[in-house]
């Protein structure tokens, strides 16, 4: 199997009969065990259960079972719970976790045929846009192993991006698939709120997480979505939804689309910056394509990272009241009383950023600042999702950068928080209005891969994927990778 | 004695009393990381008060995304969990029940 394949290419070889899907993982299994030291992208990996289910597929394959993703490996992000197998999202607080049950997408994607090879490395419950906080070790950007990978989801990124992997699975908070896809110069999507349900998944904001797809590729992005999502009864927020273009993107591919886009282009995130050629570019390719490019305005953009971290800070102050020693996780050695057991044992299990949003939502949600810092943020998330509908008015979708720059050196920011949680810039505004977008690979800047942002109207994820597939048809920056000539 | 750090939002915060949210997040942070904490937090909470100037009169908060309302469903068991299943994980239990430091003398 040639390395950097995609999943569709994988899935053709196996319905030829190229190689097996045992071979297949053991392929995998084999790069991971060479590359991975020098990234650290793997908190744990399941060569054993991984084999044992490929085994099984290629018995299914053998009695005239065709499905798509029979048998592809992929890896999930370490925050989905997968049964009998370590689930620690980065945190020491949880490295001795086993999880008793699936979640919902873990089920989903076995349930498919697909393969777990392993549980990526990410930021300590998703809090990070670096992959410095996990307790595992940062990750390195494969372009550069100076370089962070982005965050939260960077274990994942940096796994596909090396070609460890075609497919991982992410989380996507304030930006924690987009962003680390952005920096590793591959395709991550993420799916509107509700569209993949949240069960089994490590809650951190419950409002605002949403898993989704991390991919070489768009055409893998709507594989794996279209395996992903469902209604769940176990999620109270999961959306019930019937849309035929899912099922037929996974069968048929991402058709060409039957007429151009208007694309509105936000002007509040087009700051003038030595970054912004490569969009410049992305934009010339756009017109070239056909499609009309339009000036938009989303007034409250600058007020989205204040915001973005009262309510996910909040949200995270409550969601991890529950690490308390006491039923599982870490425990601290001899407490002395109940009071001594709960504060040491988080204490101890918790690093200094997830210290940091637990309090900070503690103060905002304290008596007194309740009206100040969390009433007055959710009036203004409403804002800002009006000004998504009234944009959405006048254009079909809209292009932005992913992230501020491209990816930067280890411990560059990790002193300064404020700094770091610039990062997420033109990714909070589109989750606080719970809005799908893609990121995919536009271009470079310092010779590291930048990405530009595609953000459309809830429940439309069709028309991100279709851009960004005729995007990937008519230019060649999802293609390359670390170790080639640029 | 105490050297005073300077003031790092033009909003003049109230100073963070950061060992008493401390005490509510049941967090035991050591004099030193207290310190640290409350230096993050001045200048995070510096960077949140810039949405103080954004006006929200007559604005209706917005607490899901989608403005959705959340599903009931029937108050009827769907799952009977195996407690010993669960309790695997437990640092410390007995009969069913997990332990933890004596609470009533």
């Amino acid at each position: 199997m040639k390395k950097f394949s995609t999943l569709r290419t994988m899935s053709a070889s196996l319905a030829q009969g190229d190689f097996s899907s045992v071979e297949l993982i053991q392929d995998h299994i084999a790069h991971i065990h060479n590359e991975d030291a020098h990234l650290n992208s793997f908190i744990t990996l399941s060569a054993e259960a991984a084999l044992e289910q490929a085994a099984a597929a290629d018995k299914l394959r053998a009695s005239g079972d065709t499905r798509p993703t029979l048998g592809l490996p992929f890896a999930h992000k370490d925050i989905f719970c997968t049964n009998g197998v370590l689930t620690t999202a980065g945190s020491k607080m949880l490295s001795n976790f086993v999880a008793p049950y699936d979640a919902t997408v873990v089920s989903n994607m076995a349930a498919a045929g697909m393969v777990c090879i392993g549980k990526t490395n990410m930021d300590e419950f998703a809090m990070g846009s670096s992959n410095e906080t996990s307790y595992f070790g940062s990750v390195s950007n494969p372009w550069d192993t100076q370089r962070v990978p982005g965050g939260s989801s960077g274990g994942s990124a940096a796994a596909v991006a090396a070609g460890l992997v075609a497919g991982a699975t992410g989380t996507d908070t304030g930006g924690s698939i987009r962003q680390p896809a952005s920096l590793c110069g591959i395709t991550g999507l993420k799916p509107t709120y509700g569209r993949i349900s949240r069960y089994g998944m490590i809650a951190f904001a419950s409002s605002l997480d949403q898993a989704g797809p991390m991919t070489r590729d768009a055409e893998d992005a709507a594989l794996m979505l279209s395996v992903m999502a469902g209604f769940d009864p176990k999620d109270s927020t999961s959306a019930q939804r019937d849309d035929a273009w899912l099922g037929k993107m996974a069968t048929d591919g991402i058709a060409e689309l039957d007429q151009p886009l208007t694309i509105g282009l936000p002007e509040e995130y087009f700051q003038a910056g030595e970054h912004m050629h490569a969009i410049e570019a992305a934009k010339a390719e756009l017109e070239k394509l056909g499609h009309t490019l339009k000036s938009v305005s989303l007034p409250h953009t600058q007020a989205a990272v204040p915001v973005y971290y009262v309510l996910a800070s909040a949200e995270a102050s409550t969601n991890l009241s529950r690490y308390d020693g006491v039923r599982f996780g870490h425990r601290c050695d001899s407490p002395q009383s109940l009071q001594d057991l709960y504060e040491r044992s988080r204490e101890e299990g918790f690093g200094q950023e997830v210290k940091r949003r637990i309090l900070t939502g503690t103060y905002t949600l304290s008596v007194g600042y309740f009206d100040a810092y969390y009433l007055k943020a959710q009036k203004i998330r409403r804002l800002i999702a009006e000004d998504f509908n009234n944009a959405f008015a006048g254009v079909d979708l809209l292009l932005a950068p992913t992230a501020p720059t491209p990816a930067f050196n280890k411990n560059q920011l990790t002193d300064d928080p404020v700094a770091m949680y610039q990062q997420d810039l033109y990714t909070v505004p589109s989750s606080l209005a719970g809005l799908p977008a893609i990121s995919i690979p536009c271009g470079f800047s310092q010779g590291m891969p930048m990405g530009m942002q595609l953000i459309a109207p809830a429940f439309r994820e069709d028309l991100p994927l279709a851009l960004a597939a005729q995007f990937q048809r008519h230019t060649d920056w999802h293609l390359r990778h670390p170790g080639e000539e640029l | 004695m105490s050297q005073e750090t300077p003031e790092t939002s033009a909003t003049a915060q109230d100073s963070i009393d950061v060992a008493h949210l401390a005490g509510l997040a049941r967090l035991a942070l050591s004099d030193k990381a207290s310190a640290e904490v409350a230096a993050d937090l001045q200048s995070i909470m510096a960077m949140i008060d810039a949405m103080r100037a954004v006006d929200t009169d007559g604005v209706q908060p917005l607490s899901h995304p989608l403005d959705a309302a959340v599903r009931l469903r029937s108050d009827v068991v769907t799952e009977s969990p195996d407690p010993q299943h669960f309790q695997r994980h437990a640092p410390a239990t007995a009969d069913q029940y997990y332990l933890v430091p004596r609470v009533v003398e």
